[in-house]
């Protein structure tokens, strides 16, 4: 413990809060309280198991990020569905190694997280020493294009995000 | 309109979710059958919740947002999900189809 905080984790505290007002559904004075007591208490009393907490966050960046994961999201999706019904002798499915340039392990889960939720590409396993995304790909035409979109797209601003 | 606009998402969260479920079915292997799922859990609830939105929205007194959490919930547990399936299936040298490219280097 390195010094006493009252709010060890900022941003996790205003996302407890906005959490709890939505659970509740209503912004009553009475829920705000009660939110934000949570907000304070949940933090503190589960900050040893944050063992690497992100300690900047660019926000700019983070929603830009979001708004280009759902638009990927949606068209990833018809594109992944066309594939489905389509005939499974036409896939061509692939174990492709991602070699990972990012160190946070909290970024490195946010990436992982990605590839699975775009459709098409699923996180399969991480190497052991943390440097490598093992990945499963529906339809993979070329390896190395795979591997620089991830890059470009996904890696390089969680990168700018977290600033590491 | 209103009515149009909540089915309309409505259809289409249902028709990925379909989509979805039938790559389960369908799709040869362990590993190309996990893709299947990840379409109903974004897209698929994904146009069910808008529709929900909209619907309560428009018939309740405030807005109703708090359909967005289940959004956010599913979006932090499906990869994670996922992610166990996967390595459950690579531990137990699941068998891969015969034309997976890189099959025998994992």
């Amino acid at each position: 413990m390195k010094g006493f905080s009252w709010l060890p984790h900022p941003y996790l505290s205003l996302m407890l809060l906005v959490i709890w007002l939505l659970l509740v559904n209503t912004t009553a004075p009475g829920h705000i309280v009660l939110g934000t007591l949570l907000a304070i208490l949940v933090p503190r009393y589960t900050t040893t198991f944050w063992s690497d907490p992100p300690r900047k966050v660019r926000l700019l960046p983070l929603l830009r990020y979001t708004l280009v994961l759902i638009g990927d999201i949606i068209v990833a999706n018809v594109q992944v569905a066309i594939l489905i019904l389509g005939p499974a002798s036409r896939l061509r499915p692939a174990f492709v190694h991602y070699p990972l340039t990012l160190q946070s392990e909290f970024a490195i889960t946010l990436l992982a997280s990605t590839i699975s939720l775009t459709p098409g590409t699923v996180t399969a396993d991480v190497s052991a020493d943390g440097k490598g995304l093992l990945l499963h790909a529906l339809d993979l035409e070329d390896e190395e294009a795979l591997i620089h979109h991830i890059r470009e797209r996904y890696e390089l601003p969680l990168k700018e995000i977290f600033e590491c | 309109m209103i009515e149009i606009l909540v089915s309309f998402f409505l259809l289409v969260g249902a028709a990925f979710a379909l989509i979805g479920s039938w790559g389960l079915v369908h799709l040869p292997d362990f590993y190309l059958r996990l893709h299947g799922p990840t379409k109903a859990t974004t897209l698929g609830v994904g146009g069910m919740i808008i529709g929900s939105v909209i619907y309560f929205s428009s018939h309740g007194e405030t807005l109703s947002l708090h359909e967005l959490l289940v959004t956010l919930f599913l979006f932090i547990t499906a990869p994670v999900s996922a992610h166990m399936l996967a390595k459950a299936a690579l531990h137990l040298q699941l068998r891969s189809e015969e034309r997976t490219r890189n099959r025998n280097d994992v």
